[in-house]
């Protein structure tokens, strides 16, 4: 009977019903969009690591696997002294240099290694960079700037001719000649890691080692083992982030069904005191007004998943470059768990409000 | 007390502050009521009625003297007691029939039924009493949608559906036209009469008085007759 009176108490008032589940789900689709953009994020990186086709890759000195990288302090003379290394098919050096920190990057890359390293590009328009000031974008950079092949964009203060539009999921979005990058930068003769293919996978390990022994200050990992390193728990910062964002949304849900709950108090004051009349104990007038809050955290929790498929298909339809957002369903249950524990720490004082009421006051109110 | 009186009220006082001043509603007041007794009580307004109600119904306690009902001292009831007290032995009838707005007249039926702790529906002589009610094809409408006397019907049925010893009825007819007046009053002699419904009614109309068994007059909070 006490759920049916929630769900006509709810159903009754519909306008303020939906407003108070929409205010909450606003913190539930911050903190889901948040951690699909962390994760997509992250798994896009991978997805371009792992599309680089590399067993082995080295990092400049000082570096960690974390460290976003837009410099180029390995000499390139390494890469030929890695290449000549037994059992290492092919090493290809690349520079990376940002263009619109900290989101996109431009990589330097020689494209004949790293077309025999990675498979090659799939070309969906155009061909590779023969010109000079020439450059190679992804489907979804091209996108994001509206650019289509013969396009010129202006990147690092010049002018390039896009030659050609690529499938993305190969290291970077935009590409440009190794020595042109190195060039301009004014890194010449250096790069910023060095990709190493073995000959064959049995090999890896005794390679890895023998870089490793060779190249002491050097971070070196096997690709599968730096693939891996690519998650939110390896980004204290960024799971600080997530937990001060879990703070607000607890906090704003909180507000939310505290001013929400304190008025429908105020509203059915009569009602409680009919309750009251019929032997209603505090109890049950706190529990009322609790799962009535819960449940308009539910809806509301629903609406923010929702809400999240919004703000995914708003990313990636109007910075599909920029920003990789993904859906992760794991996080639905926490994010409910999150919007609850907001209405339900909001819903006490109102809740206590109700069941503390004078019946005789209550059955008075006009 | 005789075992026959289901109320038995001696020296009643009750004082409300309001503010910094005391209000003396009640300024001791002796009644005995008998299982089974329809009594109306009658009185200016500001003469202490309401005020009786609300402690013989367990809303507020007295300030001091007795109020026995059912063997039971509500001086001596914390607020807990009083709220169990009001699940199934006392119930009332208003002026504004009180119905929840959202439920539909059976559900405000059954809210009284599930708070008194039965789960499992009224007893079957409860479909012969809304028979009797003339709201057995009503009960799926909510209050709005219901005229004013079939409202305070419904709210009758969902008074005595806990079998109460007593039932309070506060100008039970004040928003009702002539012939639903006449209806309500009717129900209310038809329950007493019929299921031996202990009965104590506040009305300011002596036609409606009439029809219980005796007459109380309050004034400034005593009984004067």
């Amino acid at each position: 009977m006490i759920h049916k009176l929630v769900w006509e108490n709810v159903r009754h008032r519909p306008v303020r019903t939906f407003l108070s589940a929409l205010l909450i789900a606003i913190p539930v689709t911050l903190v889901l969009t948040l951690v699909g953009l962390s994760e997509g994020m992250l798994s896009e990186a991978r997805r371009r690591a792992n599309g680089v086709g590399a067993d082995i890759v080295i990092r400049p000195k000082g570096s960690s696997f974390a460290s976003s990288l837009s410099s180029a302090p390995i000499p390139e003379a390494l890469v030929d002294f890695v290449r000549k290394q037994p059992h290492v098919r092919l090493a290809t050096g690349t520079v990376i240099h940002s263009i619109s920190a900290p989101l996109t990057s431009a990589a330097g890359i020689h494209l004949e290694e790293f077309s025999a390293m990675s498979g090659g590009f799939r070309f969906v328009a155009g061909g590779p960079f023969r010109e000079p000031r020439e450059i190679l974008i992804d489907e979804n950079y091209a996108r994001e700037r509206n650019a289509k092949v013969g396009a010129v964009l202006n990147l690092m203060n010049l002018d390039w001719r896009v030659s050609g539009i690529v499938e993305p999921g190969k290291l970077n979005r935009v590409f440009v000649d190794l020595e042109e990058l190195q060039e301009l930068t004014g890194n010449r003769g250096k790069v910023t890691q060095i990709y190493v293919k073995v000959d064959a996978p049995e090999n890896v390990p005794a390679v890895l080692e023998s870089l490793k022994s060779q190249l002491e200050d050097y971070p070196i990992y096997a690709m599968s083992d730096f693939i891996s390193l690519f998650s939110v728990d390896s980004y204290p910062a960024l799971k600080s982030f997530i937990n001060v964002m879990i703070g607000i949304a607890v906090v704003i849900g909180f507000a939310v069904v505290c001013l929400s709950m304190y008025m429908a108090v105020l509203q059915r004051t009569r009602e409680i005191g009919i309750l009251k009349s019929l032997g209603a104990s505090k109890g049950f007038i706190l529990t009322l007004i609790l799962r009535e809050a819960l449940l308009l955290s539910l809806v509301g929790a629903a609406i923010g998943v929702g809400l999240s498929f919004g703000t995914k298909w708003a990313l990636e339809t109007f910075v599909p470059a920029s920003l990789s957002p993904a859906i992760v369903p794991a996080w639905w249950p926490r994010a409910a768990l999150i919007a609850m524990t907001g209405a339900a720490l909001g819903a006490l004082y109102p809740g206590w409000r109700a069941a503390s009421q004078d019946p005789i006051e209550a059955l008075a109110y006009e | 007390m005789s075992s026959s009186h289901v109320i038995r009220i001696e020296n009643l006082r009750k004082v409300y502050r309001v503010g910094k001043v005391q209000v003396e509603a009640l300024r001791g007041v002796d009644l005995l009521v008998e299982r089974g007794e329809f009594v109306s009580i009658v009185g200016p307004s500001g003469s202490g009625k309401s005020t009786l109600f609300h402690i013989v119904g367990g809303l507020t306690p007295p300030t001091s003297g007795t109020v026995i009902v059912e063997d039971r001292d509500l001086a001596r009831m914390s607020d807990a007691e009083r709220t169990r007290l009001r699940k199934t032995r006392v119930a009332f009838v208003f002026q504004k029939f009180n119905l929840l707005p959202t439920l539909s007249a059976a559900d405000n039926i059954a809210i009284a039924r599930h708070l008194s702790g039965n789960r499992n529906g009224a007893d079957p002589q409860f479909r012969a009493v809304l028979e009797m009610l003339g709201i057995a094809n009503r009960l799926h409408h909510r209050p709005s949608e219901l005229s004013g006397g079939e409202q305070q019907r419904v709210a009758i049925a969902r008074a005595i559906v806990n079998h109460p010893a007593i039932l309070l009825a506060d100008e039970p007819t004040g928003n009702l036209d002539t012939a639903n007046s006449q209806l309500v009053l009717s129900v209310l002699r038809d329950l007493n009469q019929r299921l031996g419904q202990t009965i104590l009614m506040i009305t300011h109309n002596p036609e409606a008085a009439a029809f219980g068994h005796r007459t109380v007059h309050m004034r400034d909070g005593r009984i004067v007759g």
